[in-house]
């Protein structure tokens, strides 16, 4: 057993100080373990977001010690029992309370991309697909939506401008997930170039190394994406060949 | 009277719950042309489908030819010791290998066969390899492909909405009360049907698989608006789930694990379950180590490893090994794959559990075996419904998916909740649609009804002094825990019903502190409501019946009673009182009866 002093943001809109409690925490136990006991022992009305405790929900993020994380599956024994941990709401969305922000820009941008458009079946009526062909997408799947790439892309953390143009990470894998999808006939090019904005991102990779889920997010989707688009907009062929019809018309929103 | 604030919102269907069964509930009734209200207790696409990990059991016969809906229902059956409501049983394993290629045309990717086909795994119960899935995350791929596909159907979704209590307009549903957690403020939905599909009531239990959510909410608010809960006696501890470190203690240990070849062995290095084979299964089961071996291999000519039986067989086990002294050091028994299987394959196969270890127990599960025990997982009992439609015991009002009762009997298979999340998803929505298209006349709702219901709400604000809800719900999930749990003797029950009406008292003097807006002890104090209640209910059938079967085992009364096998234990409110009847199961027809002889 030890004690260590949690410094957490309460507040609600535009206001807030962080508040010091001192919790004991047990072998094994998680930041969101002693946010549960300031709630239950401290602070009855502690705003939290969580709902698995076990890494698969996304619900739970944070940042911890300025760091983008789930709390779920962040350690007490990464953390000196002698320094005070700040636990704050992620930064990139608008503050509810407490640790809860706002996330309604996320199920926005989601609405936006086109859905699946499926492939005629094969003659028994099913559909075939080779593992070697969807390991990629099935890394995408593995997305929790704990939007903590959202949080910490710098073409929106500091923008918000940017945020009406731009469908940030989270949804260049949905994006590229679709693209990729063996039984999918949509060209969604355009909407990746002109709705979803990818033409903004720099490729800085702070989504890759924030994700929890360790999808590649930036190598393995990002970056086909944009030379999709570049072979779409600026290869003299493919735009002739595009002219000239054979593909379903580009999705537009 | 004072104009009342709260909000208002019509709509043709509401369901309540955004798992997977409201999600398919809420995309059929949308594709029958009404108007849909979809209100989430969490944000959309977090709630508990998410954590499924094996896979979705669908008669596909992919990998096992042999495989049809019949050999379904009747382990289906089987594994409920046979008080499975049959036509539900028959209806799942009829229409679950459709819903499961529905997803695929939606978009779900499944892990593939060597001919491109959807690959199935072995699950405990099931006859033949049926299990369609990816890796560990079945339930994340269920619930973001519904998710996706929903968003697109014109569905009114309402977030981070808990519903309080169902409307009535004389002896049908009109709607229902529930407040924001964003701003605490009161929300009426107005409603020509209800659909519920708000999960289970697993946080009941100190020792969980299930989230905050699982509070019971559709129990409770169906027995509040008059309609039945059959079998509230049948909860389901899944044999394996994390015990060490205690922060983690009951997070879920897939059946995967056993199924891609893991096994379970006690302190001293032995396969225990050799030693618990029950009379019923004993016609499909290894009796020895070097059978139960050369199945993982060749499934023709050997018969099935013991440590696939059904969940509630093999978790008694566990429990029984731990008791005489034969657990692990951390109070579990261990579950061991790396002796068979190498690291590449556990890896791909079990990425999540590979994951939930490494990182929240410092265990390579690709070098040394886990530590598992028993925890909550699943409620088989809930609101008895009409098998083909779904509709509860009062006009207006259908349930779909684990707040339903009667479709898994005493016991469900691993894989049949994902499967039974879809086919009676769309038969709730369906349903629902064609009832809310039928209704004839004016929709009332009686503004006293709301003003009742949301000034109760708001009580523990007003308080001072008085219980803290944290508190309470920890003394009742103890208290279930210990007395009426995995295994149930009549005194201990006894006990626990007196200490849930002590319980009922404090929550009548529950205060909260703060305002409205985002208070999660305002929320644990209004969940305490539904959870009491269930608490009660699964405490009172499990009294009742004076046997043991499936996921009521009783010291008192360790044997199977065939009387009891033809008897659902049914609970409905009277003059705001808990009445309990005994009532017969429905029988079923001589056609399906033969399905169980065939094969003795």
């Amino acid at each position: 057993m030890s004690t260590f002093t949690l410094r957490v943001f309460r507040g609600a809109g535009e206001s807030g100080e962080f508040k010091e409690y001192r919790v004991e925490s047990e072998e094994g136990m998680v930041v969101l373990d002693l946010i549960h006991r300031i709630q239950a022992t401290q602070a009855g009305d502690l705003a939290v977001r969580w709902n698995c405790k076990a890494g698969k929900c996304g619900s739970c993020s944070a940042e911890i010690d300025g760091k983008p994380r789930l709390m779920c599956m962040t350690r007490m024994d990464l953390f000196q029992e002698s320094e005070p941990i700040t636990v704050a709401p992620i930064r990139g969305f608008p503050l509810i309370r407490d640790l809860v922000t706002n996330l309604a820009y996320n199920y926005a941008k989601a609405k936006e991309i086109p859905p699946l458009r499926l492939k005629p079946p094969e003659a028994d009526g099913t559909y075939r697909m080779m593992q070697e062909d969807i390991d990629r997408i099935q890394e995408f799947h593995k997305c929790i939506e704990c939007f903590l790439c959202q949080n910490v892309c710098h073409v929106i953390r500091d923008h918000e401008e940017n945020k009406k143009v731009f469908a940030g990470p989270r949804f260049f894998i949905k994006v590229a997930g679709l693209a990729m999808h063996p039984l999918d006939t949509l060209d969604r090019t355009t909407f990746t170039k002109e709705t979803a904005g990818i033409g903004l991102c720099n490729i800085t990779k702070c989504c890759t190394e924030v994700c929890p889920e360790h999808i590649r997010i930036t190598d393995n989707a990002i970056i086909p994406l944009k030379e999709r688009v570049a072979d779409e907009f600026f290869d003299p062929i493919v735009w002739v060949v595009r002219k000239l019809g054979g593909r379903d018309k580009p999705a537009r929103s | 009277m004072a104009q009342l604030d709260y909000e208002t919102h019509e709509h043709d269907v509401i369901v309540i719950g955004a798992g997977g069964a409201g999600l398919r509930a809420a995309i059929e009734a949308a594709a029958q042309g009404v108007s849909v209200g979809l209100v989430c207790k969490s944000l959309l696409g977090k709630a508990h489908t998410v954590m499924a990990e094996g896979g979705i059991a669908a008669a596909l016969g992919n990998v096992w030819p042999e495989d049809n809906w019949q050999v379904h229902f009747r382990d289906t059956m089987r594994g409920g010791k046979m008080l499975n409501n049959w036509r539900m049983a028959q209806l799942h394993a009829q229409e679950a290998p459709e819903r499961v290629l529905e997803l695929e045309r939606w978009g779900a990717l499944f892990d593939r066969t060597k001919d491109g086909r959807i690959l199935q795994r072995d699950f405990g119960g099931h006859r033949y390899a049926r299990l369609a899935h990816v890796g560990d995350r079945t339930g994340l791929e269920m619930i973001r492909t519904l998710q996706y596909h929903g968003i697109h159907q014109g569905i009114d979704v309402y977030m981070e909405c808990t519903i309080v209590r169902l409307l009535k307009d004389g002896d049908r549903v009109c709607g229902a009360v529930g407040y924001w957690r964003e701003s605490g403020r009161f929300v009426v939905f107005k409603a020509k049907a209800v659909v519920l599909a708000t999960g289970g009531i697993g946080k009941a239990w100190q020792v969980t698989s299930n989230s905050w959510e699982y509070t019971g909410d559709g129990h409770a608010l169906a027995l509040w608006a008059g309609a039945d809960l059959i079998d509230m006696e049948f909860v389901q501890f899944h044999p394996t789930g994390m015990v060490w470190p205690l922060s983690v203690r009951g997070i879920l240990v897939t059946e995967g694990v056993r199924g891609d070849g893991g096994t379970l062995k006690n302190s001293q290095g032995e396969r225990f379950m050799f030693n618990y084979i029950p009379e019923f299964f004993k016609g499909e089961t290894a009796d020895n180590v070097a059978e139960a071996d050369r199945w993982y291999e060749d499934k023709k000519n050997n018969r099935r490893t013991p440590d696939l039986l059904p969940r509630d067989e093999v978790a008694r086990a566990i429990n029984a090994e731990i008791k005489a002294g034969r657990g692990s050091p951390h109070g579990g028994v261990f579950l061991d794959i790396c002796t068979r299987r190498p690291a590449d394959y556990i890896r791909k196969r079990l990425p999540s559990m590979y994951h939930q270890f490494k990182e929240l127990a410092d265990v390579d599960i690709t070098k040394e075996p886990m530590e598992v025990g028993p925890t909550c997982h699943y409620v088989m009992g809930g609101v008895r419904v009409d098998a083909d439609s779904t509709q509860a015991t009062v006009r207006g009002l259908f349930a779909a998916g684990e707040v339903a009762g009667g479709m898994h009997g005493s016991n469900r298979l691993g894989g049949n909740s994902l499967s039974d999340l879809l086919v009676f998803g769309r038969r709730a929505g369906l349903h629902a649609a064609l009832y809310a298209k039928d209704f004839g006349g004016q929709l009332t709702v009686d503004s006293s009804q709301v003003e009742v219901i949301t000034r109760e709400a708001l009580a523990p604000f007003d308080r001072v002094g008085g219980e803290n809800p944290y508190a309470i719900q920890s003394e009742l999930q103890a208290t279930m825990q210990k007395l009426v749990g995995l295994i149930r003797v009549e005194a201990e029950m006894r006990e626990a019903l007196t200490r849930i009406e002590a319980f009922k008292a404090r929550a009548g003097r529950v205060h909260v502190e703060g305002h409205r807006q985002y208070n999660p002890g305002w929320h644990t104090a209004l969940d305490l409501q539904s959870l009491l209640t269930v608490a009660e209910c699964c405490a009172r059938a499990a009294l009742e019946r004076k046997e043991s079967r499936g996921g009521h085992t009783r010291d008192d009364h360790p044997y199977t009673d065939d009387q009891w096998g033809k008897i659902n234990v049914v609970l409905r409110l009277e003059n705001d009182a808990l009445r309990l009847t005994r009532e017969p199961l429905p029988e079923m027809p001589a056609e399906l009866k033969q399905l169980f002889q065939e094969r003795k």
